[in-house]
């Protein structure tokens, strides 16, 4: 940019002399003081928009964004998801009678299985997530509806939820460990992917269960009451959330690590989502070996326990598959945005240079009446 | 007296030397109080005799004193209801109070000033809602933190200017003054006096309380007083006790025996009125102003004096005057109120379109998802009755809290730097410009219309003897003693002279060397008469002689012949004594010819000591020439030399004399003595027997006095009138004088078309009798453009005084409530279309706009011999019909009104009378500094607060519109797109401080481009800066960035996952991001908005940068979660999404996506349309280059004075001189033997002094 240092060393007016009283030792003078900030003097840098800054500027703009761009877009194309619905909306889908019969009441759980095939093989580590759609998890009185103190094993609070846990606060006269919307809606779908050999054999592929949730909210914002041994009698005085099957400290009993409150997918659900439509990471699928891809190509089982509904409010269930770059997962919608924003700026950079030829001979002769 | 005006019942012709009386209410004070208005408005429109009799008021009288007799006052009549039935005496106590809290009553007064603005209640309301459980969408945190701070803030600064006034109180409260208690004198604190006792006071002392004067040491009870604090003059004044007391109240014992009691008006704030009358001893005796010494002025030049308090404490009449200070806004402040009720409206638009959304949503999706039961059996349109406040409080940050305080802030700081500038700092008097009212500085950018007052604003109010014409031959030119002229001449030395006085300069060597050479009789003459023939007092002090002169004008002319070796010594009631080069010589007066100004000169008739009787006459030129001997010598010489002085806008006077014959003087005498005892206009009786005598004179020459304009005021006018500025002249002056300082100072140039109140009269006549035909033929609602008054193209200008602004205007003094009910109504049907009186109030309002209209089609309006209510009215009609913004300037007690009724009020201060200067807004030393002022720092304030609101409201847009954008995808639930303390902190820590210090230091061009350009002031007189045009734009601009801030982000990032396989799309991550786009968007936003780069810019707009992640990583961080897990949930969320490139390329992209087109569009506007402001600025160093060449080569005076001969000027200003009070010989002699008519010259000088006003 056009660059000028403002003279701060210039006299300070007319009246610069001191005043020329006698007395003016004993009388203190009401002069103010000459400094640069005083006066208004500072030492400035005064920029301005011309031609020979703005359009460079444009340029190496240009210059900037179209490559990260097509980084982006090549990095983006190159990471393979796959995505199936299971909710089980149309007559022929497997888990049709799961969701039409569902029933908050029933003990049984309801399990289905969906046939897939991969075309591509999955090479690194696969990230397993479950989708929902039309799913509000950011409604207010939702993402409102927790008490982070007893999430954080605050006793007083597993004893005496917050009243925003309303209506989730208390059943049968116990306090709900966890309590609110939120832990109540807990995703309880089991999933398990098998992969089907050539020769029709299932075989079960490993899903790793710990290491979806931030490390933060894992060993910092979450904590069970009086620490992590013996849980049941930690949340003996509690009741379990309304719509669950099992208490809180049944959610994983064979770990401990990973149970009660800082039980993993109780902590990735509890990280609440921004939009309706979102998907939250459910299982690793870890890279065995280098020469072998993680998901070979070919076919697939996935195996449903289907406890969530959804059909009630319209919404869906996916399950996806996806591996991950530096950069995340697949989307090109920011490789095309760079690329397009790097373009328009050359663009705009054209057409300003013709505009700034066009009317810059005029400016500059053109004076003003003073 | 003389000064009377004639009957205005009859003549149609106003008398233009005259002031015509008014009242000092203006229209404003008309209207607050109404009831009282009303009677007054049936009183006939006729202006009344200058002082209405004492019996003009009645129910006014009913003020009742008793001297030394302090229970009287307590008695139960005497008490007024202050409080249902408390009740308490009406005399108040000396004690004043112009605090407004102490220790208990500060908390609960100051909130409740606060909450009294509007901004704060809202804010109030808004907390109050958070507190409601089912609408809290916000935590209550969100607002209470901010308004806290914005109270704390403004409490503190009230406490502080209240702490200064309780020390102003306490000093004043606890100054000593003599009371008479118990029959003796002793000393008590002024708190303690009270109504009725009897008071002694000192020379130099400052008046308690409004006293009755009752006896002094010096003669006839006379006291001197300096009013300098009440109205400005520095020149003394006389009040003098009745007689009655005078005689009798000398004695301490008498004093104590005083049991006189006094009926008075009621207290009021006139201060030129009192009237009462005073029982004592079984007669009655009329009390005037005269007997009056009011608080706050000193007493002066007499040793004791004894008076009886009437009015204490709140009661005085200046404390009454002081109490009403009207509240002014600027013209921003009324648009920034406007623009926050827009967007209030728009607020309430919006939440109710998202209240009915939230409906529909629920009734669609929202009652079906059981996930969000929350067990309250509510029906949809119920919940989104509850979404509307949720979504009010979300919103509310649409009107930022931080926007008045930080308005305020800025103002201050322009303040602040109004009261540093060196260059507004007057070296000489030691008096820096001052901002009094820190509330109005970006008006000063705007002003359209200047009025200013004449004497001590444009003028130093010095006269100068400058040049002289005697016996054909001019004087005055830098010459040396041979008479060779020089172009630089070096002033005269006048150490041969001892009693001259220093500071007079003169040039011309040539004359001093004619004189002393005593060869030149004609020479000698002059100088004789200038020191005879005047009404100058003397006064010696420590061997100086010090002179008291009524009009500068005479004092200079004194002075001169004094420096000539012509030294007046001294006077006595009929004898002058003068030292004459090196004899005393003493003149026994025989008759002394007083200057009016009708007579338009002054005369006297002297007996040498030879015995030879002469008339000395000194007056104008045109009076005087009618006057001469045909054998006069010198006529015309003395013309040219006339013309060539007038020409310089010097003001000039004739000086002649004749000689008399004992027999002629003795006729004349008997005359002269018949005419005093007239008791029937005795002034016409005494003019026409002076007449008699003043004729046949002899010419001598004729004096140049200058009227020493202000430094550099012809150069200010000249850059303000470029700047697009108009300039009035208002002043109480006569039209001659006001004329020629409008030539002086080149308001008036010789290519103008002078227009004086009789076309302006006729035109406007013109003017309403085609309204009245049309009125007939046309529909009288059909509003024509209205034509110009002035077709013929050139320049004009207006010269108009009192008396014609009287008869143009009308002066109506009824309520305009009551006009426009008239209004309403049918107008009456009019009769004569050629009748040139107004016949109903809307014609009186049609011609004062055509005046105000006609007026403003001229390049300068001069308004002289006006009253300070014409001042103020002139000033509230341009305000009214032109909706302009105005700025008064003037120095004295007479401007106050005018300075209070402007838009924009300047005092000129440095000078001793400080009336003005405390009701003004702003206060500095020399007219001059008035470019300054507004052309620099009004711009930069201007372009600065504009600059300010725009970028103010755009960032709050920006910031709050995420939530209107996020509601479409959170089921209209109110929920918020950012954590709950960004939004608490983004206006306090996150992007205020860089927009701020813009606000305070931003400039576009440097100061002297500013001067140098006086057209970059037109924007803010167009009010181009900021309206609601920008405010839309800024509105859009607002809603373009929160669209990509929002929309950017969630095409980015919503449906993918981060680099560690975990989804990002959580809605805290979410949050952040968007937080964290915006604070980027916004300080570089600023940074490109930002013209002037200092360090403190940069460090600001860095540090808020930095202040944000800094605070974020802090309320994410461990430890703050373990503390409160509860109150900050968003633990972690920084540190992992701000890890992700990914997140970090969206932020990239989404700023420059908001910042790009706005690059773009700025640089095409430069580029196509530019505007001044940013010609200079591209060219800023070619014009600095140019400006510091200006500057090394030495400046010449460029202005050039006209050619045309302008001969009016005469050198005397608008008073009489003393000659009654010499002739009365009052304040010469102690105690002399005749007291006959001495009242009445007493209470003309006074007269004479109100209307100086």
């Amino acid at each position: 940019m056009m660059a000028s240092s403002y003279n701060a060393k210039e006299e300070d007016g007319p009246h610069s002399g001191t005043p020329g009283l006698g007395g003016a030792a004993v009388t203190k003078s009401k002069k103010p003081d000459n400094t640069a900030f005083k006066q208004q003097r500072l030492v400035a840098w005064q920029p301005i928009l011309t031609a020979g800054t703005v359009l460079p500027a444009f340029f190496v703009i240009g210059i900037f964004f179209i490559p990260i761009g097509i980084a982006l877009f090549v990095t983006s194309n190159n990471i393979k998801e796959f995505e199936i619905d299971y909710t089980g909306v149309d007559a022929d889908s497997p888990c049709y009678s799961c969701a039409k019969d569902f029933s908050w009441n029933s003990t049984t759980s309801c399990t289905c299985s969906v046939d897939f095939k991969l075309e591509q093989p999955f090479e690194s580590n696969v990230f397993m997530y479950y989708g929902l759609s039309n799913f509000y998890q950011n409604h207010r009185r939702y993402v409102k509806s927790r008490d982070d103190s007893q999430l954080y094993g605050d006793l007083s609070a597993l004893t005496n939820p917050s009243k925003e846990c309303e209506p989730y606060r208390t059943s049968n006269g116990l306090p709900i460990a966890p309590c609110g919307a939120i832990a109540n809606s807990l995703f309880n779908d089991t999933l398990e992917l098998y992969y089907v050999d050539s020769n029709g054999t299932r075989k079960e592929i490993p899903l790793v269960k710990k290491g979806i949730a931030w490390w933060t909210d894992k060993h910092v914002k979450f904590r069970n009451p009086g620490g992590n041994d013996n849980l049941t009698v930690s949340f003996e005085g509690n009741s379990k959330p309304v719509n669950w099957r099992k208490a809180v400290y049944e959610l994983d009993p064979t770990d401990s690590e990973n149970n009660g409150f800082i039980n993993e997918d109780f902590i990735v659900w509890m990280r609440t989502a921004a939009l309706p439509t979102f998907r939250k990471l459910y299982r690793i699928i870890q890279k065995k070996s280098s020469n072998t891809a993680t998901l070979p190509s070919g076919n697939y089982v996935l195996e449903i326990t289907y406890n969530y509904p959804v059909l009630s409010f319209d919404g869906r269930k996916r399950m996806i598959l996806s591996t991950i770059s530096w950069m995340g997962g697949k989307n090109p919608f920011l490789g095309i945005a760079y690329l397009t924003v790097g373009s328009i700026c050359f663009f705009l950079g054209v057409v300003l240079l013709i505009i700034h030829h066009k009317y810059d001979t005029r400016n500059t002769s053109a004076d003003i009446p003073s | 007296m003389s000064v009377r005006r004639p009957d205005t019942h009859g003549s149609m012709v106003p008398n233009d030397e005259v002031m015509p009386y008014s009242d000092d209410e203006t229209d404003d004070e008309l209207d607050d109080d109404f009831d009282e208005t009303s009677d007054e408005g049936e009183e006939p429109e006729v202006p009344r005799p200058p002082h209405p009799p004492v019996e003009a008021r009645p129910s006014e009288i009913g003020w009742k004193v008793k001297a030394n007799d302090r229970p009287y006052h307590q008695l139960p009549e005497f008490e007024k209801k202050v409080f249902l039935c408390i009740k308490k005496s009406r005399y108040s106590g000396n004690a004043i109070k112009t605090y407004k809290y102490n220790a208990i009553t500060f908390l609960p007064l100051n909130l409740y000033e606060q909450f009294k603005r509007a901004a704060n209640l809202y804010f109030l309301a808004l907390l109050i809602l958070q507190i409601i459980p089912d609408i809290t969408t916000l935590p209550w945190y969100t607002t209470l933190i901010p308004l806290v701070v914005v109270l704390g803030i403004t409490a503190i600064k009230d406490l502080v200017d209240d702490l200064a006034r309780h020390r102003m109180d306490k000093e004043i409260n606890n100054r000593r003054c003599d009371v008479l208690l118990n029959g003796s004198f002793q000393e008590t604190k002024w708190m303690d006096i009270q109504v009725g006792d009897v008071v002694r006071m000192k020379k130099n002392d400052f008046i308690p309380a409004d006293i009755l004067l009752l006896s002094s040491s010096n003669p006839n009870s006379l006291c001197y007083v300096e009013t300098a604090e009440l109205d400005g003059e520095t020149n003394l004044k006389f009040k003098m006790g009745l007689r009655v007391t005078d005689e009798r109240l000398q004695q301490e014992d008498q004093l104590a025996q005083f049991d006189a009691l006094i009926d008075c008006e009621e207290p009021n704030n006139r201060l030129d009125k009192f009237t009462g009358t005073m029982l004592w001893q079984r007669e009655r005796y009329p009390l005037d102003l005269d007997n009056m010494m009011l608080r706050g002025c000193k007493i002066r030049n007499t040793d004791v004096s004894h008076g009886l308090v009437i009015f204490a404490g709140g009661n005085t009449k200046i404390m009454r005057n002081g109490g009403k200070t009207r509240f002014k806004r600027t013209k921003i402040d009324e648009l920034m109120n406007y623009m926050v009720y827009t967007i209030f409206a728009l607020l309430i638009l919006v939440a109710a379109g998202l209240a009915i959304g939230h409906s529909f949503w629920y009734e669609e999706i929202g009652s079906k998802a059981w996930y969000l039961y929350d067990g309250k059996n509510q029906s949809s349109s119920y919940r989104g009755f509850l979404s509307f406040w949720g979504y009010i409080i979300v919103l509310n940050t649409m009107v930022p809290i931080s926007l008045y305080v930080s308005v305020e802030v800025i103002r201050l700081g322009q303040s602040k730097f109004i009261n540093w500038d060196l260059q507004m700092y007057f070296a000489e008097k030691d008096t820096p410009a001052k901002a009094r009212t820190t509330t109005l500085n970006e008006q000063l950018g705007q002003i359209e219309y200047i009025f200013s007052d004449k004497t001590g604003t444009l003028t130093q109010n010095v006269m100068q003897f400058k040049k002289c014409t005697i016996a054909e031959r001019s004087y005055g030119n830098p010459t040396t003693a041979e008479g060779v002229t020089l172009d630089r001449g070096r002033p005269v030395d006048w150490t041969w002279n001892h009693l001259a006085d220093k500071k007079f300069q003169f040039m011309d060597h040539s004359l001093v060397a004619v004189v002393r050479s005593l060869k030149d009789k004609e020479a000698l003459e002059f100088f004789k008469l200038l020191s005879l023939c005047h009404t100058v007092m003397v006064e010696h002090k420590d061997g100086d002689l010090i002179y008291q002169a009524a009009s500068p004008d005479e004092g200079a002319l004194v002075t001169a012949a004094r420096n000539f070796g012509y030294v007046f010594l001294s006077r006595t009631q009929d004898t002058i004594t003068i030292r004459e080069m090196d004899q005393e010589n003493t003149y026994h007066m025989l008759a002394l010819l007083d200057f009016n100004s009708d007579r338009k000169r002054m005369s006297i008739i002297l007996k040498f000591p030879d015995g030879r009787i002469r008339l000395y006459c000194k007056g104008a030129d045109t009076v005087i020439y009618e006057r001469l001997s045909p054998n006069s010598k010198y006529k015309e010489t003395t013309q040219t030399a006339l013309d060539e002085f007038a020409n310089e806008t010097l003001r000039t006077l004739c000086l002649c004399y004749k000689d008399i014959s004992q027999a002629e003087f003795d006729a004349w005498s008997r005359k002269h003595k018949e005419a005093q005892v007239t008791m029937v206009d005795r002034d016409a009786a005494l003019d026409h027997v002076y007449e008699e005598i003043e004729k046949d004179l002899m010419l001598i020459g004729a004096t140049a006095i200058e009227d020493k304009l202000q430094e550099g005021v012809p150069e200010t006018i000249a850059t303000l009138a470029k700047a697009g500025i108009k300039i009035w002249v208002l002043t109480g002056d006569k039209k001659e004088t006001a004329e020629n300082i409008g030539y002086a100072c080149s308001l008036l140039t010789d290519d103008m078309q002078i227009h004086y109140g009789e076309d302006v009269n006729e035109k406007l006549v013109v003017r309403q009798a085609n309204r009245r035909s049309e009125a007939f033929t046309s529909h009288p609602s059909k509003k024509k453009p209205a034509e110009p008054f002035f077709t013929d193209g050139g320049k004009n200008a207006l010269i108009i005084t009192g008396g014609w602004l009287n008869e143009i205007l009308y002066e109506k003094k009824k309520k305009r409530r009551r006009l426009r009910l008239r209004r309403l109504g049918k107008r009456p049907p009019i009769t004569n279309p050629q009748d040139p009186q107004p016949c109903n109030d809307w014609e009186k309002e049609m011609r004062q706009i055509d005046f105000v209209d006609m007026a403003c089609e001229c390049e300068a309006v001069i308004c002289c011999r006006v009253t300070p209510k014409q001042k103020a009215n002139v000033v509230s009609l341009v305000k009214k019909y032109k909706k302009a913004v105005t700025l008064s300037i003037g120095d004295g007690a007479n401007d106050v009104n005018m300075i209070k009724t402007a838009d924009i009020g300047v005092g000129i201060s440095g000078q001793e009378g400080m009336q003005a200067v405390m009701s003004s807004d702003y206060a500095f030393a020399q007219f001059r500094y008035l470019q300054r002022l507004l052309l620099v720092h009004g711009r930069w304030s201007y372009i600065r607060m504009c600059k300010f609101l725009r970028f103010f409201f755009f960032k709050n847009f920006s910031f709050t519109l995420i939530h209107f954008w996020y509601s479409f995808f959170s089921g209209y639930s109110s929920q918020i797109g950012y954590e709950d303390w960004f939004i608490t902190l983004y206006n306090l820590c996150y992007s205020s401080l860089p927009v701020l210090l813009v606000g305070l230091l931003d400039q576009d061009v440097n100061d002297k481009l500013s001067l140098k350009f006086p057209r970059l002031y037109l924007p803010g007189q167009e009010r181009r800066m900021f309206n609601y045009k920008n405010f839309f734009v800024s509105l859009f601009h607002g809603i373009f960035v929160s669209l990509i801030i929002f929309f950017i982000p969630y095409g980015a990032f919503l449906q993918t996952m981060g680099q560690d396989g975990e989804a990002p799309s959580d809605y805290q991550s979410f949050a952040v991001v968007t937080a964290s786009s915006l604070i980027f968007t916004v300080n570089l936003q600023i940074s490109l908005d930002t013209a002037y780069w200092t360090f403190v810019n940069c460090f600001a707009v860095l540090g808020s940068i930095a202040i944000y992640f800094g605070i974020v990583f802090d309320l994410h961080s461990a430890g703050i979660h373990f503390l409160f897990p509860s109150m900050f949930t968003f633990t972690g969320v920084a540190s992992n999404a701000l890890r992700q490139p990914y997140l970090w390329l969206t932020i990239i992209l989404t700023v420059g996506i908001s910042l790009l087109p706005v690059i773009c569009i700025q640089f095409l506007y430069k580029t196509i349309w530019p505007s001044d402001g940013d010609k200079v600025q591209r060219n800023r160093k070619k014009y600095e280059k140019e400006l510091e060449e200006e500057e090394r080569r030495t400046k010449t005076s460029a202005f050039q004075r006209g050619r045309r001969s302008r001969r009016s000027a005469y050198a005397f200003s608008h008073s009489r001189g003393y000659a009654d009070l010499l002739a009365s010989g009052r304040s010469i002699r102690r105690r002399p033997p005749t007291r006959g008519g001495a009242q009445d010259s007493i209470r003309e000088v006074s007269q004479r002094e109100a209307e100086n006003i």
